[in-house]
């Protein structure tokens, strides 16, 4: 019987790329190994080899096809003593495992844990009215963030592992080096603890650092540099002496890698004084506070997250947008329930803000875009408005952002509260492999939207 | 240079370095002699002022005093040029006195006065000086050595001709950051000067105790870096060693590693009864091996110094601690608001 073969997964994250080239043509016999075809995804160029042999029967997805699904049926691989006209059969038979032997077999459901909604961002204070607005992954719109920072000051440049000559891990640093050369983009070896510190000495001498961590989970190796050193030196030394340094990279979960590897650190860093922690969301908030944060003469910790990286959003189309640290933003109005997120939690409650809408619960969504500084003036003035706060993130519940967020809306707007604050987290559990534990341990569209019928005594 | 490298408990395992060729000393003019006799006068003195401040209650938490390595930071000081950067753990005191800071502001801050360098919200072990190049000030083991690699980075980044001094001790020779840093500063040829500080404790584990070599100037062998054993309590080895390893630095060689063997008198800190070493150990370096003694045997030797002038360096240098201590015991505490200051720019 033909074996299809379809579009493989190249990474944990990727939802559909671009068949670049095909390497064999129809009638070509293949054995196992060979390589077949190539592949963009927004990372890397892929080449995906053969795992079964035959002739190539047919080729379904010409080469150049952009945004080709994963699994989706790209050829049909014909046995032996099979010819074309048994394709057509094969063309409804059930989809088989992906035909990439070095790819991970990519489940029929995504493997991503939600699917985040793009949407427009409400109109934001931050943009001038009248302003042209164009598309952006979040992706592009941090790497734009650097080299425009890097082109205005001499004293910025991005180290850490892989940035340079791989073009970042999740290709954030992509084209920097060509532009500022191996003297301002520096591939590390791979040594947390001792380019941290580095890096925190560099910054107190004058230069500003942007540190890229290929995930926020190694940046435990040198957290003792961000909080000890980087954080408390300005104190310490009564006002002399601080570090104006950003330390960025992917934070939480990814999708499919582990316990390890899927940690939110937002909390952690939240509970240092003389830090500033920003967590975006969008195109726009990325490119707006990374920029700020490398002006920011303090150390910021940029928590991105990698989900969101390939995701497209408008951003205004400015010589210099900068975003002001510590302010959120409305993301969407409403009267009836205050729903608080940040990072790819609001993925989660936007979706739930539009399901809501169609029962007739109008939420009011805010971004927080920094944790800390936490703007709290703006979720308090949503609470009065509202009287109901549900909090989305995909972090632990313990002692978690969403814990703080509580307890000041409690202490501030008690009198307004006309429900228990709720919070939908992570659950408390490392992070598990299986696709459907990870599944169960990050929030929910349906859990958000059980939490907000509760505090509006609508379930 | 061989018996300071030995202790009188005679433990086996102290590699001496008389197998090596003796290393250079340079040789001291009279105003090298008499500022380095007054430079290493003005630590002893202050840190004996401070222990008698911490013991009158003046001082709290953490004190950790310099005396008997007094030759080290001196001679370090006396080969390096203006632009170099100096940088150290928590045994800091020296090194800010050698750096210039002034004895006023320093001894304020380890009373926690407003008139501390650090506004009283620093401490004995975190003082910086930015015009001074003085980088901290460090209490968290083997933390200044990366921050002082990143120090090495910041001047190959600016090619201003300057190197960083990164001071550890043997106790702080064992952190896996150390050796993170060694491997960037070889691999980037950065202008750094890692100036290991053995005096043979780290706090009450002896060097034998708790590593597995004990000749430190070897540590960066596996990323190629040159280092050397210094005899520490001679201000003209550590002038001379200091000189060549600047020299290599500047040249753009990459870093370099001195490991100073010198010791401390004291306890680790003035709460340490100091049970793991003999009271002879102790006596037998001060009085055979005391780095300040050095100077004045060879000044009176020479006929450079009288015992009459001498005396009046001595009656300076009291004096200028004296009003240090004054200033620290009458100075303010730091105004209540300051609480909230200095936390972010």
């Amino acid at each position: 019987m033909p074996i299809d073969i379809l579009m493989p997964a190249l990474s944990p994250t990727m939802e559909e790329g671009k068949l670049a080239k095909w390497l064999k043509a129809e009638g070509d016999t293949i054995s196992a190994g060979d390589v077949i075809a190539e592949i963009e995804t927004d990372k890397a160029t892929m080449e995906v080899e053969a795992v079964d042999e035959g002739t190539l029967g047919k080729i379904l997805v010409a080469e150049g096809t952009d945004n080709v699904k994963v699994n989706e049926k790209i050829a049909v691989l014909l046995a032996e003593g099979e010819d074309a006209s048994a394709i057509d059969t094969a063309a409804s038979a059930p989809a088989a495992a992906p035909a990439a032997a070095e790819a991970p077999s990519a489940p029929a459901t995504p493997a991503a844990p939600a699917t985040p909604v793009v949407s427009e961002p409400a109109d934001d204070p931050e943009i001038p009215a009248g302003t042209a607005m164009k598309s952006s992954t979040v992706r592009e719109a941090l790497r734009d963030a650097m080299a425009e920072e890097m082109r205005r000051d001499p004293d910025v440049f991005v180290m850490g592992e892989e940035v340079a000559e791989y073009q970042g891990a999740y290709k954030i640093t992509q084209g920097l080096l060509d532009e500022f050369s191996a003297k301002r983009v520096i591939d590390t070896p791979i040594t947390e603890h001792g380019f941290t510190g580095l890096g925190v000495g560099a910054a107190m001498a004058g230069l500003k650092p942007i540190v890229e961590f290929m995930t926020f989970n190694f940046a435990m190796q040198g957290i003792d540099q961000i909080i000890n050193s980087a954080a408390k030196t300005l104190y310490m030394s009564g006002g002399q002496m601080g570090a104006p340094i950003v330390f960025r990279g992917a934070n939480g979960a990814a999708a499919r890698v582990g316990a390890q590897h899927s940690q939110d650190y937002a909390s952690w860093y939240a509970h240092v004084p003389g830090l500033k922690v920003i967590q975006p969301y969008s195109a726009a908030d990325a490119k707006g506070l990374l920029k700020a944060a490398i002006r920011d003469p303090n150390p910021v910790i940029f928590l991105e997250n990698e989900i969101l990286y390939g995701h497209s959003f408008e951003i205004p189309d400015m010589e210099d947008f900068v975003l002001p640290i510590g302010k959120a933003k409305i993301e969407r109005g409403g009267t009836d329930v205050t729903l608080v997120s940040w990072g790819i939690g609001m993925t989660y409650a936007l979706k739930a803000a539009d399901e809501l809408a169609g029962m007739g619960i109008s939420a009011e969504v805010i971004n927080l875009r920094t944790i800390r500084p936490l703007d709290i003036d703006t979720v308090l003035a949503s609470v009065r408005k509202t009287g109901r706060v549900v909090t989305v993130e995909e972090a632990f519940p313990m002692c978690s952002v969403s814990s703080e967020i509580a307890f000041q809306v409690q202490e501030k707007a008690f009198d307004y509260l006309d429900a228990p604050i709720l919070r939908v987290t992570g659950k408390d559990v490392p992070m598990p492999y299986a696709a459907n534990l990870e599944k169960l341990a990050l929030p929910s569209v349906p859990e958000v939207i059980d939490a907000v019928k509760a505090v509006t005594y609508t379930a | 240079m061989a018996a300071a490298t030995k202790s009188s408990s005679g433990t086996s395992r102290t590699r001496s370095s008389a197998k090596k060729a003796k290393p250079a000393i340079a040789e001291f003019d009279k105003d090298q002699e008499l500022h380095a006799y007054r430079e290493m006068l003005l630590i002893r003195r202050f840190e004996e002022k401070a222990g008698q401040l911490y013991g009158m209650g003046f001082i709290g938490g953490f004190c950790h005093l310099y005396i008997g390595q007094e030759a080290v930071v001196v001679g370090m000081q006396m080969a390096k040029k203006d632009g170099d950067q100096m940088i150290t753990g928590y045994r800091d005191h020296g090194h800010m006195l050698a750096m210039d800071l002034d004895p006023k502001g320093v001894m304020a801050e380890l009373t926690g006065r407003r008139g501390g360098l650090s506004k009283g919200k620093g401490g004995s072990m975190h003082m910086f000086s930015k015009e001074k190049h003085f980088y901290g000030g460090h209490g968290i083991v083997g933390a200044q050595v990366s921050l002082g690699t990143g120090l090495g980075f910041a001047n190959k980044y600016r090619e201003n001709g300057n190197v960083a001094m990164a001071f550890f001790g043997d106790g702080a020779a064992n952190q896996g950051q150390v050796y993170e840093s060694f491997n960037m500063a070889e691999l980037w040829k950065l202008p750094v000067v890692y100036v290991i500080e053995n005096n043979k404790y780290g706090m009450g584990t002896s060097i034998e105790r708790a590593s597995a070599t004990t000749d430190l100037s070897h540590r960066g062998a596996s990323f190629a870096i040159p280092g050397e054993q210094v005899d520490g309590m001679d201000v003209r080895a550590v002038m001379a060693a200091s000189e060549k390893a600047l020299k290599w630095c500047r040249e753009g060689k990459g870093p370099y590693i001195l490991e100073m063997i010198t010791y401390r008198y004291r306890g680790h800190s003035m709460s340490d009864p100091a049970k793991y070493r003999s009271k002879d150990e102790v006596q037998k370096m001060r009085s055979e091996h005391d780095p300040i003694e050095q100077v004045r045997t060879r000044l009176l030797e020479k006929g450079w110094a009288s015992e009459d002038e001498l005396k009046a360096i001595d009656k300076d240098v009291r004096a200028r601690v004296a009003e240090a201590a004054e200033f620290a015991q009458t100075d303010p505490e730091p105004d209540a608001s300051e609480l909230y200051t200095d936390i972010l720019r």
